[in-house]
């Protein structure tokens, strides 16, 4: 079998960056493949528009976003799960919710990815039941259960409150929602509380991942925290007192020509 | 039928750490060298988009992928164990340089109390002190003996630290060839308030470099900038001391590295004296190889370690009823239930900055540090605080009583992002005979071999230590000037499901008697002298600390043990 020449680990980009860094020591490192991302980044800051205040929806442009449609949820599923983030973080006087940070969107998109099909998951049977230490033991993809998980939210609803999820008060979502998380809905075999703790968990990835997945419109979920998201270097400021405020940066201003 | 490979002088087995510690050293002797990495090649290149927490920490890129390969789990042997289908607990490297690429860089020697531990608590407290079922044994070499290995590696990595130790570790025959990492104010508030409480805080020692540096291969590499993406991510700097921008360039430039990505070995070809080379399967093809070799060398994880003895039946495999036998024995891992969480109302730190080895240490106690003649554990833990960059998906700190969800989560969770700081205690785990690996009767991996079996609990040892490196923690914390703390001293059942720890030991250790341990100290195998297995698997207990620093200098000694059996033969003790 033939040598892969390619394993020699030391590339040349990173030789050049490391002749173009060699003073990167007390100040800004410039040069290489990656100094040349810090300079643009540099630049960029300075024009980004400041955060957006209120719960309206973020910064605005006037392009549309193509990116805002469904690769995996029907229309109906979709609206549900955006009400149902929405529940789990909410717009309020500190920014958007999830539902104008594009989660549902976020959440779309990784139920039609390898994530949504536990690619690199071990889904080899025999599934048995298991110690409740013994982890995720469903035989259930993850986009399954999101969608019998909606379903369900749905139904329960009807049931309840003779309405659908997304028409319920605020209060009567809350209360749906604590039902899933307390276990006390019946989902076909499987546990409510395990979607629940899914559709909060990919509503918090949603919120806050980078841009590029779909959610966290304009950076602003990161705004909210202070997170300054993509910055290469923080030699110079890691001693310094208090919060360092920084315009984030999203791996979008990563790309190089 | 196994295609027949040219022979080589020495095959490895797998290209992290070890691997490549054990590479870079035999091939600038000019010894012939395959390595074998199952996974992919990497370099820095590939990590120009590496600041993503969502693909990098909660995807697990650079993790072994779970669909072809994982281990099984269960509590104790009266329950049947069930495969980790999803990352949790530990995350299992897999591609060139293997977990030494993601790691933070946390460097600690271990405790001279560690190698000696059995010996060193019966002269102390006698015999009667160890627990019925604790299976502690020494190690089969002496910190001192391991002292000039250490440094090896702190000269090839380019380790940063305080030019001086403090009183309770062992002793350093040369300094550290870096002086210490920034000081963060967080980390000087824990250093200021571990004073007060009486403690000597010292400066985490760093694989993470805190200044340019030029190792003595000749190896220059870049100042770390403290960009906060260490742990789970590989450094786009180089700053980081990972395989892939150390070891393995300068194995390569000698010509005498061969390396075979995508190459999974599967089995040692053996007569149960000596080892005739090693088996493996080219992952993309599914063809079969076999290649001769002089030596074999074991340097992957400690699970793949272990599993592949058991799958050549090289060894004498470990019975937990009869407490004898050796493959797969003392299987420990890391206590970390210990803590304190300190909200400040008044005060904001950048917590987003950081480097996966900022932070400082207290060690009064760790090891046998302290007195343990009226507590009901032995050993104890290391307690820092570390500022290894916080993202935001993971960083949503609340106080207890804070809903999961809702407007009450979001403007807490906010709040304190970059105004709570913690204190935690890396705790010790001490081996149980029950406590082991063994082949998986019904689970297998993508090419139908047996995946590895753990059975694994916390002990009333290990609920004893955290209880009383809690109250340690709290001691410090609340020296800190916050508005108010809360400290974790309660440990249950180990589960699978959260992450704790990727300090995963034993299942091959090392020793000085064949009866109780699988290699001597030069890690060569009691059974098979050509056949040496290093790694953490080598780890009769772990320590309170990270133990990369005791893997890298065990792989000096390693490089050193073939080295002398290359020229010599037979056993090297």
């Amino acid at each position: 079998m033939a040598k892969d020449g390619a394993d020699r680990p030391q590339d040349e980009s990173r030789r050049r960056f490391l002749k173009y860094t060699g003073t990167a020591v007390g100040g800004l490192v410039v040069g290489g493949v990656v100094g040349g991302l810090i300079g643009s980044q540099a630049k960029n800051a300075k024009e980004e528009p400041a955060p957006s205040p209120s719960g309206s929806a973020p910064a605005a442009s006037n392009e549309r976003d193509y990116n805002q449609a469904l690769m995996f949820f029907n229309q109906e599923q979709f609206q549900t799960a955006e009400a149902a983030a929405e529940r789990i973080f909410p717009t309020d006087d500190l920014g958007p919710g999830a539902k104008d940070l594009g989660a549902a969107f976020f959440i779309d998109h990784q139920m039609a990815g390898m994530y949504g099909t536990n690619a690199r998951d071990y889904m080899t049977p025999p599934f048995q039941t298991a110690e409740a230490y013994q982890g995720y033991q469903l035989a259930f993809k993850r986009q399954e259960l999101m969608a019998l998980g909606l379903d369900a939210l749905d139904e329960y609803s009807q049931d309840k409150h003779q309405s659908a999820f997304v028409k319920l008060s605020e209060d009567l979502q809350d209360e749906v929602l604590s039902a899933f998380e307390a276990n006390e809905v019946e989902l076909k075999g499987i546990p409510a509380a395990t979607f629940f703790t899914m559709l909060r968990n990919l509503t918090i990835e949603g919120v806050y991942a980078d841009p590029l997945y779909g959610g966290n419109k304009n950076m602003t979920g990161w705004k909210m925290k202070s997170y300054p998201g993509n910055q290469m270097s923080y030699y110079d400021a890691i001693e310094k007192d208090g919060l360092v405020k920084y315009e984030p940066q999203s791996l979008h201003d990563h790309l190089t020509s | 039928m196994a295609t027949n490979m040219p022979k080589a002088t020495v095959a490895i087995v797998g290209m992290g750490w070890v691997g490549g510690v054990i590479a870079a050293e035999l091939t600038k002797a000019g010894h012939d060298v395959v390595g074998f990495e199952r996974g992919k090649s990497r370099s820095t290149a590939d990590y120009y988009h590496v600041h993503d927490e969502l693909r990098y920490a909660n995807r697990y890129e650079l993790m072994q992928d779970l669909s072809k390969e994982t281990v099984t789990y269960r509590n104790n042997e009266k329950i049947t164990a069930l495969p980790m289908r999803t990352y949790g607990s530990f995350l299992l490297g897999n591609g060139l340089g293997g977990a030494g690429v993601h790691w933070n860089g946390q460097y600690f020697r271990f405790l001279p109390y560690d190698f000696q531990i059995k010996s060193k608590t019966v002269e102390r407290y006698g015999a009667g002190k160890i627990p019925e079922g604790m299976t502690i044994q020494d190690w089969g070499i002496t910190y001192d003996e391991l002292e000039p290995y250490f440094v090896k590696f702190e000269q090839m990595a380019g380790i940063s630290g305080d030019p001086t130790t403090v009183d309770h570790v062992g002793k350093m025959s040369q300094p550290f060839p870096i002086g210490p990492m920034k000081q963060s104010p967080a980390v000087k508030l824990f250093r200021d308030a571990a004073a007060k409480a009486g403690f000597q805080a010292y400066t985490m020692p760093s694989a993470n470099l805190a200044d340019n540096y030029t190792n003595p291969d000749g190896i220059e590499r870049a100042a770390c900038q403290y960009c906060g993406y260490c742990e789970r991510f590989g450094c786009e700097y180089g700053a980081k001391a990972d395989p892939c921008v150390t070891v393995l360039p300068v194995a390569l430039n000698t010509g005498k590295l061969e390396i075979r990505t995508f190459s999974n070995v599967t089995k040692i070809v053996h007569d149960g004296k000596k080892a005739s080379g090693v088996q493996y399967i080219h992952v993309p093809t599914g063809e079969e190889y076999f290649q001769p070799a002089d030596v074999v060398i074991l340097a992957s994880y400690v699970f793949s370690n272990t599993r592949l003895l058991l799958l050549s039946d090289l060894g004498k495999k470990y019975d937990p009823d009869s407490g004898t036998g050796v493959i797969g024995k003392n299987y420990c891992y890391q206590v970390l239930g210990a803590g304190t969480t300190a909200y400040f109302d008044d005060k904001e730190f950048s917590t987003f900055m950081g480097a996966g080895a900022l932070g400082a240490t207290v060690d009064e106690f760790n090891g046998d540090n302290f007195d343990h003649s009226e507590l009901g554990f032995l050993h104890g833990a290391s307690i820092s605080l570390t500022q290894t960059g916080l993202r935001p998906i993971a960083n949503n700190p609340t106080p207890s009583g804070t809903p999961s969800w809702g407007k009450d989560f979001k403007a807490t969770s906010i709040k304190y992002a970059n105004r709570s700081l913690s204190v935690g205690a890396q705790g010790s785990s001490l081996p149980f005979r029950h406590h082991y690996l063994d082949l998986d009767p019904t689970y297998k991996d993508a090419h139908g071999l047996p995946l590895i079996r753990m059975t694994f609990d916390f002990e009333d040892q290990d609920k004893n230590l955290v209880k009383h490196l809690a109250a340690q923690t709290k001691k410090i914390a609340d020296q800190m000037g916050a508005t108010k703390t809360e400290t974790r001293d309660a440990m249950t059942t180990y589960n699978i499901t959260p992450y704790q720890s990727t300090h995963n030991t034993g299942g091959v250790l090392m020793g000085d008697d064949p009866a109780t341990s699988a290699v001597n100290n030069y890690l060569q195998m009691w059974d098979a002298d050509n056949v040496f297995v290093c790694g953490a698997s080598a780890f009769a207990h772990n320590s309170g600390y990270n133990p990369t620093a005791t893997v890298g200098a065990l792989a000096y000694r390693t490089a050193e043990g073939v080295g002398k059996y290359l020229a010599k033969g037979g056993s090297l003790v």
